[in-house]
């Protein structure tokens, strides 16, 4: 069970087309991430994380090569079928938090268990429970707007986690924070990962995410430049960024 | 895979009565928005119920009415009538446009709302669902509104060129066969204005959904 690759990647290719110039975002990524890690996708910007991340999470498909979920190929499968991926396989966490706004907290959190068809007694229940597991148990009715930004990303984490995904794709999630929320957002994902052995898949510039990463991707134009388990890790630049 | 594709199919819902509750609280929350928009359904409504009003009233006190009124009724042409026509469907032809643009412009404001949304497993015709419902729901009550507003207007008009004989002679019946037709027909238009808009919305893809920094 353990050693299950969740994701797998085989000579991923993306060319974007502008005008008359294409752009080779990603030129042949292979990577494999296994059920219950924790991994950081380290590279500067416009390194092609994001669009790596994209990938990943279903939400583009690559020009070129492979992406399986689960062992399922991404490019076979239909609107329905990438919907209920979506949907119920993977949980999205957003550098600029993304939560509807017209909505309240916990109705940010049941939207994803709606779509699930799980029953509104049941989603209300199961949507308490993850904010209050959030720390946010006080906050239930509040709307976004309301919500500091730590406060939303909180939100977030639930909503993403609101179906049981087996895995959590975060890009950016501590990008718009300070350091300190920042670094409670990292500690909660982390423990959801402990708690949850959910799959945390976080595309980053944080050094701070390199203390609880089990492994990091640093990617540098459209490759896999290393990758280094955390052990490697030369820990003081954490320290150095940290408190 | 069929069989495993309909299972799947099944397995993401967006029940009516959720889609109604979102679309109602979109409205609300972006209220001053929703007014400007639906204040157009309202103009074109109010003025086709107050051209169908007035010939139902004429019609009412030809019928009815005394001597002297007859004959002052008697001397306006068919020709106005053409004209009248022409009016009404320009009028409904702009609202038809001024939704579809309000629409275009609440997709635009929106798109990060709908990848996410999308993200979370929101399949296409949920997208159109929302912004569809929430279209009509704005057609509706403008509609009423512009009916109401229309009617009573149309009847102030009439009793200054004709007396009060107009409110005693009010054709009732008249009134809410055509207070029918009038926000059937706005609420209808509403949705067709929001269909374009909807499926811009719902074809797009996440991944650029989200890139859009408004």
């Amino acid at each position: 069970m353990a050693e299950e690759n969740v994701v797998r990647t085989r000579g991923v290719k993306k060319v974007f087309i502008m005008g008359n110039v294409a752009l080779e975002a990603l030129k042949g990524i292979n990577l494999e991430i296994k059920r219950g890690e924790y991994i950081s996708i380290m590279g500067p910007s416009g390194s092609g994380k994001s669009t790596l991340f994209n990938m990943i999470g279903g939400l583009d498909k690559p020009t070129e090569g492979k992406v399986y979920i689960d062992e399922v190929d991404v490019a076979q499968l239909d609107a329905y079928e990438l919907a209920w991926l979506r949907c119920r396989k993977i949980g999205y966490i957003f550098q600029t938090f993304n939560l509807i706004p017209v909505m309240t907290a916990l109705e940010n959190v049941t939207l994803p268990m709606t779509f699930a068809g799980i029953s509104t007694d049941e989603s209300i229940d199961k949507g308490v429970r993850l904010l209050t597991m959030v720390g946010l148990g006080d906050r239930i009715q509040h709307k976004p707007i309301e919500l500091s930004g730590g406060q939303q990303q909180r939100v977030a984490v639930a909503r993403a986690l609101a179906n049981d995904p087996a895995i959590v794709l975060a890009d950016e999630p501590t990008g718009n924070l300070d350091l300190k929320t920042g670094k409670e957002i990292i500690d909660l994902l982390r423990k959801m990962n402990k708690e949850k052995e959910v799959t945390i898949i976080s595309a980053t510039h944080d050094l701070k995410m390199l203390d609880v990463s089990d492994r990091v991707f640093w990617i540098r134009d459209g490759k896999v430049e290393r990758v280094e388990r955390r052990a490697d890790l030369d820990l003081n630049i954490g320290t150095v960024e940290g408190e | 895979m069929t069989h495993q594709k309909e299972k799947i199919g099944k397995q993401v819902v967006l029940p009516l009565s959720k889609a109604v509750e979102i679309s109602v609280k979109s409205i609300k929350t972006r209220l001053g928005r929703s007014m400007i928009t639906a204040s157009g359904i309202v103009l074109a409504i109010a003025f086709l119920m107050s051209i169908f009003m007035s010939g139902s009233i004429n019609k009412a006190l030809l019928e009815k009415g005394s001597a002297e009124v007859r004959v002052q009724l008697q001397n306006i042409g068919g020709e106005e009538q053409v004209k009248q026509i022409w009016l009404v469907v320009l009028s409904l032809l702009v609202c038809v446009v001024g939704i579809a643009n309000a629409m275009l412009m609440s997709v635009t404001e929106r798109y990060k709302e709908i990848g996410t949304m999308k993200c979370l497993g929101a399949l296409d015709r949920f997208v159109i669902k929302l912004f569809l419902l929430e279209s009509g729901f704005m057609g509706l009550f403008g509609s009423i509104a512009g009916a109401l507003l229309g009617g009573f207007l149309i009847t102030i008009v009439s009793s200054i060129n004709y007396g009060l004989e107009v409110i005693t002679k009010f054709p009732i019946v008249g009134f809410l066969y055509y207070f029918v037709i009038a926000v059937i027909l706005g609420t209808v238009l509403s949705i067709v204005g929001a269909i374009y808009p909807a499926y811009t919305a719902a074809r797009m893809v996440p991944a650029d959904a989200m890139r859009s920094e408004i």
